[in-house]
């Protein structure tokens, strides 16, 4: 079984450097091939994880059912972003277009690497490192359009993120400090040790080490009020990048506290580190709720409702029903469908009406007519609608918050969240369905600008609705497997 | 109850941390932008002396490779990058800060005891490790902060984070410099390639604006 970890974090990388050196038309068909593979990978790694408990290759890499529930959104979104992306680059001619090709191409095939191998390596030094070069490589993506707004959002990032995975490592740090009580002074950050020692490390160094983590890694997580660099790159990046940061670069790093949140749970018990997560969730959800009401660009807006979601995934941590943490884990996988496809749509509408701005964007249903319906159930999806998988992964989560001592969270959560929705589906919707004036109807002409971009969009809704209508059997069991082995308390 | 008298190492580890500390300092006030890198290339030269002294006292010989590429990297290549894009640039001098040179050193002052106290009452006695340069090396990374906080341009933004980075070095080499040499390198590297994208963010930052200045830096909002 090691033979197909091995393949899954070769085929990226091997993928990024062909397409260094490939022209275009083949660094697009090398990319698609690659996304289908990871994501058949992936697939496969499902069965083996949850029959096995866990799979390994060298000391390096390991794989349990929390990793595969974070690689598996992360695999398809690689795959649809691959497809949209092959849509949505319009490159002039001659060597601008090439060297951005290139740039393009190897960059987003490096960026879903790291995403893919964070969680597959064993133990949390190496994670911060692979999360840290998810941050260089999408930093440069952000910036990769060269306008001001770019640069500034690029910037921000940089250095927001970079100066919270310094506090991250700080964390890593302090975790170790807190086993050489157990381990010695020389010992590597491997989970399985971490967790068979941890009820015997200090409580005092192991509480330093979860805020820090949750703040250093909550950065890139987007947890309020360290979002601060997120609607601006998702804004500014290209399209695919937004897709790829929102969709899957979040959940990663959510992964990464997740991993912090489970050593805790077994050297602290349960109450802090879910009520650290509930505090910064209950921050993020509120936060955003309030920017969706106001916000008018298209693609900020899908940014805020990011932050939402994360807020979201981090309340869902703080109840103690196991029904709660699968709809967490179930979530982190639907909103990675429902927020790329969204992007996908706002990409088609970007390229379309050539402006972000919702105020100016009329009669897309009627412009659009595959590409802004689906913008639409996507949108729909994104604020809990059913049949799509983000409704069952709430309702899990509220139904868990419920049976929660603490069953106020769970009042407030809905009540935030149809704040969001309102916000959410409001003005996107109108955009959408109003008519289209003539005058945009002559100059812009009806018509998808390009079917590539339909077909992610229907891959991405279809993924939804699977996981709306019937969650697969194989699927469920890891669900339920990751959930276990985050409950486990002292 | 005596403390016993701290061994060398402990001894060294604190006199290398308290000098990160004061270089951190220095760099906060420093009004030249060339001052403040050079200002870092002396941390890093600290830095790298801590690398070798853990290396000689715990017996631990991949440390000197550790050691010997972070001098190459910290010490040389970044300051000579950093130093070669101010020698495009017009002005050399600090951005304005918010504040002045007082206020931002009593700041600075107040985050660093805070920093050292919030650690030490968190009682993490070890026999093996130096509790106090974890403190301080805590206090340096708050200082920093600070730096990239009151400081309005992009060089002392970028240098505040390498500095930053120093500071987690320093906890780094005195509590968990028994983590496998592969994982400190990947650290290091990672290091490389975040300066080289901060070197290439500023100076397309320096080539859209004509300045170093991060002013302009303020239209998305909302």
């Amino acid at each position: 079984m090691n033979a197909v970890l091995i393949a899954i974090v070769v085929v990226p990388i091997a993928v990024t450097i062909l397409t260094w050196w490939t022209p275009l038309h083949l660094s697009r068909a090398l990319t698609i091939a690659s996304g289908i593979a990871t994501f058949v990978l992936a697939l496969t790694l499902v069965p083996a994880a949850t029959s096995h408990g866990f799979l390994a290759a060298g000391p390096a890499l390991r794989a349990d059912a929390l990793s595969i529930v974070f690689v598996v959104p992360t695999a398809f979104l690689y795959l649809t972003t691959a497809i949209f992306a092959a849509g949505y680059l319009h490159l002039p001619e001659g060597t601008a277009g090439r060297r951005y090709a290139r740039r393009f191409y190897a960059g987003l095939n490096l960026f879903c690497w790291a995403m893919v191998v964070a969680p597959l390596v064993n133990g949390l030094a190496l994670l911060w490192v692979a999360i840290e070069v998810t941050t260089v490589v999408s930093a440069l993506l952000v910036a990769i359009d060269d306008t001001d707004g770019a640069t500034e959002a690029a910037w921000k990032y940089v250095l927001i993120a970079s100066l919270g995975l310094g506090i991250a490592l700080l964390a890593t740090i302090v975790m170790y400090y807190a086993g050489t009580k157990v381990f010695g002074s020389s010992y590597n950050l491997s989970y399985p040790a971490l967790l068979a020692g941890a009820h015997r490390f200090p409580p005092d160094a192991v509480r330093l080490a979860d805020i820090l983590a949750v703040i250093g890694f909550g950065t890139k997580m987007g947890l309020v009020p360290v979002h601060t660099w997120l609607p601006d790159a998702h804004s500014e990046a290209p399209t695919p990048i937004s897709a790829l940061l929102s969709g899957a670069l979040l959940a990663t790093s959510f992964y990464a506290i997740l991993r912090f949140f489970q050593v805790s749970m077994r050297a602290l018990g349960p109450t802090f580190p879910r009520n650290v997560l509930l505090a910064f969730g209950l921050a993020s959800l509120l936060l955003a709720a309030l920017y969706l009401l106001s916000q008018r660009d298209l693609k900020r807006l899908l940014a805020y409702s990011s932050v939402e979601h994360m807020g979201i995934l981090a309340i869902g941590m703080s109840f103690s029903a196991p029904l709660a943490i699968v709809g967490v884990l179930l979530h982190v996988i639907a909103h990675g469908a429902a927020k790329g496809t969204a992007f996908f749509g706002a990409g088609s509408v970007v390229r379309k009406f050539l402006t972000k701005d919702l105020l100016r964007i009329r009669g897309g249903i009627a412009l659009l007519p595959w590409s802004g319906t689906m913008l639409v159930l996507a949108v729909l999806a994104l604020s809990g609608m059913p049949p799509f998988g983000i409704f069952r992964s709430e309702f899990l989560i509220v139904s868990g918050g419920l049976s929660d001592p603490h069953d106020a969270v769970a009042a407030i959560l809905v009540v935030l969240v149809t704040l969001a929705f309102f916000g959410l589906s409001w003005f996107t919707t109108e955009t959408m369905v109003t008519p289209a004036p003539p005058r945009l109807v002559a100059t812009l002409g009806r018509g998808e600008t390009s079917w590539f971009i339909v077909v992610a969009m229907v891959l991405g809704l279809a993924g939804l609705v699977v996981l709306g209508v019937h969650v697969p059997g194989q699927l469920s069991v890891l669900l339920h497997h990751a959930a276990t082995e985050l409950e486990v308390t002292r | 109850m005596a403390h016993p008298a701290p061994s060398t190492f402990t001894g060294a580890a604190d006199v290398i941390a308290v000098l990160v500390l004061l270089s951190e300092f220095a760099m906060l006030r420093a009004p030249l932008l060339r001052s403040q890198v050079r200002l870092y290339a002396f941390q890093s030269l600290v830095v790298t002396v801590l690398a070798i002294v853990v290396a000689a006292t715990r017996h631990i010989d991949e440390l000197y490779v550790l050691a010997a590429v972070s001098f190459v990297l910290k010490v040389v290549v970044v300051p000579r990058i950093v130093l070669r894009l101010l020698s495009r640039a017009e002005v050399s001098l600090a951005g304005s800060s918010a504040y002045g040179v007082a206020t931002m050193t009593l700041i600075a002052i107040a985050v660093s005891i805070f920093g050292f106290f919030s650690i030490g009452a968190l009682h993490l006695h070890s026999t093996a490790l130096p509790s106090t340069a974890l403190a301080i090396s805590v206090a340096v990374v708050l200082v920093s902060f600070v730096l990239i906080i009151l400081r309005s341009d992009v060089v002392s933004q970028a240098v505040g984070f390498f500095s930053l980075e120093n500071g987690v070095s320093v906890a780094s080499l005195v509590v968990a410099s028994g983590l496998p040499l592969i994982v400190d390198v990947a650290f290091l590297f990672d290091l490389l390639v975040a300066v080289v994208v901060f070197g290439v963010l500023m100076r397309v930052h320096q080539g859209r604006t004509n300045t170093l200045s991060t002013d302009p830096l303020d239209q998305l909002k909302g």
